[in-house]
């Protein structure tokens, strides 16, 4: 019996048990939106923007650890899907991307809504795809999930002409992934294994830094394991924010150029520095040649071109982070190091993370009591901008899949989409999406669709009337001439959340209403806004300046009085 | 110092976008790329020659392997393996002077291909330091046109670089 090809997708979309596709229709597309009607399984995300279904599919994915799917149309909306696949290309989430395309007869005449996002998503996807034969769509749909999901995760696009979805064929499922050029690493090399326990048992000083990579490999309790059996204190990067409980006190808390003063000076004296899923990005390492100076430095990453690409390492392990850790757990034995975790405990008490005086509104303490009222286990979602270092600093979280934020790509208009996605994959789960004037406007026609979709999500946006993360870099970097940073046409956030059905608008101005309005939105059941009216003179401390070596942060400014109490 | 990548690849559209793509947004520079398919017609065989330092072929390497459609890379530089790359010049030859041209062309044991009015194309096969030498050899003629294939290779001897398909499917 012959069906489409959409009704093929939507057929193998459900057998992948995809619940939820974030998209947008267009002509390109009808055949597909057809489908999906026709589906009992699978609800569709009306979005109001193309960037927000990717956005939402990404959002979605890192909560779950599946991936996500978005769909647009040919042309425009192809290309609304750019930022999304960046952002989830350098952060590696897995998400499957489904475009439309003109019908192969006019693919290259430039037709109405053509263009050549086969071609434009190449360097931002882990793979993609022109389907031109409907009888290659089975085959095809099956590969991307098995990539996008396998070895290092990433995005994965399906471009399908018109014609090819509404192609009617004999539809055969398709057999084994088997693909010659792709064959992930998940076992580490027993002998460099070895080498890693016998580092370990010669190690002082040693330090675990975890990144994306252990979320991603679920790796996080066996994190845990080996820090308290080898007594290693642990840092995280940001993209590896919840790997490791932040109320645990072996935890460092964040390293790099917004990092914790304790976690950059253990990083800078450490004899051994065990690297678990990261790459070693500049924000985080500052600059490689001061990067962990005195230490043998140890790579574990499932993509071999993570290793040395950044940092050069002292002994490489290729394998999946959890796969690897099983086995160096069978192989290291229980050491103490006294006097070390002293000096690391000296250095919390000396340089502690800390802000300024409560005589006005402060983001950190608003960040902190959200997550002293939610005991650190809420989905928490960011934009891009002082906010989200914020909450990277001051939001200690104890789960994995808790913190969802652009880390690679830094990208603005990120966090209420995500969240967006976060809820729905999470449908019990506090969802609070943090966020600025500046992150928030570029994607809050969303409100739209978390109305739509009952979404109880809270965004807690710190409004400034600035584009405070770009002030602060021209104050240090500029000599203050501020330019292109001032919000003077910014809305009432307050009467914008309340003009959305079934949505309400919180306002905080002063330290003391931080509570009870926290309170008030984590309870009301509703999407909320709450508006935090901040100082624009706030600045993100400590800082690394470029060219300098994390232990020689600025840390903050004693005349303003930094203090948290 | 410049090296030597046999990279065997998927025959699909789009792949040597791919690996071009790959080689100008990483900043790595191509000497040459030269591509045709194998024994296998769902195989295709690239001859890359890449400029760099260890660190950078290895980079080069790594990023290249990682993407779907390569196969199989193998760096034959420091490998026992023969190579060619094969050019047509156009050079002005008045019949007075193509005596001249002549024995250049049999010293290089190349051939002329093509007579004009007052030009040859002569073809030459051989590694690259024969190409320059014929090029520049037969510069002071006045050279009109030429195409260069860049750099085939393959290793000597008994190793299986070359794509052979029973090893691959």
């Amino acid at each position: 019996m012959g069906i489409t090809g959409a009704q093929a997708l939507i057929k193998f979309l459900e057998e992948e048990h995809v619940k939820y596709i974030f998209g947008y229709p267009g002509g390109a597309v009808l055949a597909l939106y057809d489908a999906i009607l026709e589906s009992k399984k699978i609800k569709h995300v009306l979005v109001r923007q193309e960037q927000a279904a990717v956005h939402a599919a990404s959002g979605y994915a890192r909560v779950t650890g599946r991936p996500g799917v978005c769909l647009a149309t040919s042309g425009p909306g192809a290309t609304n899907l750019v930022t999304g696949l960046a952002t989830a290309y350098m952060d590696s989430i897995p998400v499957v991307a489904i475009t439309g395309q003109v019908g192969t007869d006019m693919i290259g005449t430039d037709a109405f809504q053509e263009v050549d996002i086969f071609g434009i998503t190449m360097p931002i996807t882990k793979h993609n795809y022109l389907v031109k034969d409907v009888n290659d769509l089975p085959k095809v749909v099956k590969e991307a999930f098995h990539i996008a999901s396998t070895g290092r995760p990433g995005p994965v696009l399906i471009d399908i002409p018109k014609n090819v979805s509404g192609a009617v064929f004999d539809y055969q499922p398709p057999g084994p992934v088997d693909l010659r050029g792709y064959k992930p690493t998940y076992k580490g090399h027993p002998a460099q294994i070895k080498n890693l326990a016998k580092f370990i048992q010669e190690a002082e000083r040693p330090v675990i830094l975890a990144g994306g990579g252990v979320i991603s490999s679920n790796a996080n309790e066996e994190l845990y394991a080996l820090a308290e059996k080898i007594n290693a204190p642990v840092t995280t990067t940001l993209m590896g924010l919840g790997a490791f409980p932040e109320d645990h006190q072996l935890s460092l808390g964040m390293l790099g150029l917004h990092g914790t003063p304790y976690a950059n000076y253990a990083v800078t004296n450490c004899d051994l520095l065990i690297s678990l899923g990261v790459r070693f990005d500049d924000r985080v390492i500052s600059v490689a040649s001061k990067f962990a100076p005195q230490a043998k430095i140890v790579h574990i990453d499932i993509d071999p071109a993570e290793i040395g690409k950044n940092v050069i390492v002292d002994l490489p392990i290729v394998g999946d982070v959890r796969l690897v850790l099983e086995e160096l757990l069978k192989k290291v034995t229980k050491k103490e190091h006294h006097s070390w975790l002293q000096q690391v405990k000296a250095w919390k008490e000396s340089h502690p993370m800390v802000y300024g005086n409560l005589s006005q509104l402060r983001p950190q303490y608003v960040i902190e009591k959200l997550g002293e009222l939610t005991r650190g286990k809420a989905i928490i979602t960011t934009d891009v901008g002082q906010h989200q270092m914020w909450a990277a600093q001051f939001y200690k979280f104890t789960k994995p899949r808790s913190f969802i934020s652009s880390g690679g790509l830094g990208t603005m208009g990120y966090g209420f989409p995500a969240a967006v996605g976060a809820q729905l994959a999470s449908p019990d789960s506090l969802v609070v999406a943090i966020t600025g004037d500046g992150s928030f406007q570029m994607n809050m026609a969303e409100m739209g669709t978390a109305t739509e979709q009952c979404l109880p999500i809270k965004i807690l946006l710190f409004n400034n009337s600035y584009l405070s993360l770009v002030r602060q870099l021209q104050h240090f970097l500029c000599g203050k001439r501020y330019c292109g940073v001032e919000f003077t046409g910014n809305p009432d956030f307050v009467q914008l959340a309340n003009s959305y059905p079934g949505a309400v608008g919180l306002r905080i101005e002063k330290p003391e209403d931080v509570e009870p309005v926290l309170k008030e939105a984590i309870n009301n059941g509703k999407l909320t806004v709450i508006e935090c009216r901040v100082s624009e003179e706030e600045l993100v401390y400590p800082v690394v300046p470029p060219g300098r070596s994390l232990d020689e942060m600025i840390h903050y400014p004693v005349e303003e009085g930094g203090t948290n109490e | 110092m410049k090296h030597t990548l046999a990279v065997l690849v998927e025959n699909r559209p789009g792949v040597l976008t791919r690996i071009a793509g790959l080689f100008a947004r990483r900043g790595y520079n191509i000497d040459s790329l030269a591509v045709g398919r194998t024994d296998n017609p769902l195989i295709s065989r690239m001859t890359i020659v890449v400029d760099g330092d260890d660190r950078v072929i290895e980079q080069v390497s790594k990023q290249l392997y990682k993407l779907i459609d390569v196969i199989k890379l193998t760096d034959i530089t420091n490998d026992e393996y023969v190579d060619r790359e094969m050019i047509l010049i156009k050079v002005n030859a008045d019949p007075a002077i193509r005596g001249e041209i002549m024995q250049i062309v049999e010293i290089f044991r190349a051939r002329i291909v093509d007579i004009g009015r007052n030009s040859l194309i002569i073809e030459a096969t051989g590694d690259e330091g024969k190409i320059n030498a014929i090029e520049s050899a037969l510069r002071p003629f006045g050279i009109r046109e030429v195409v260069r294939t860049g750099k085939i290779a393959m290793s000597r001897g008994p190793k299986h670089k070359n794509g052979k398909s029973q090893e691959l499917l």
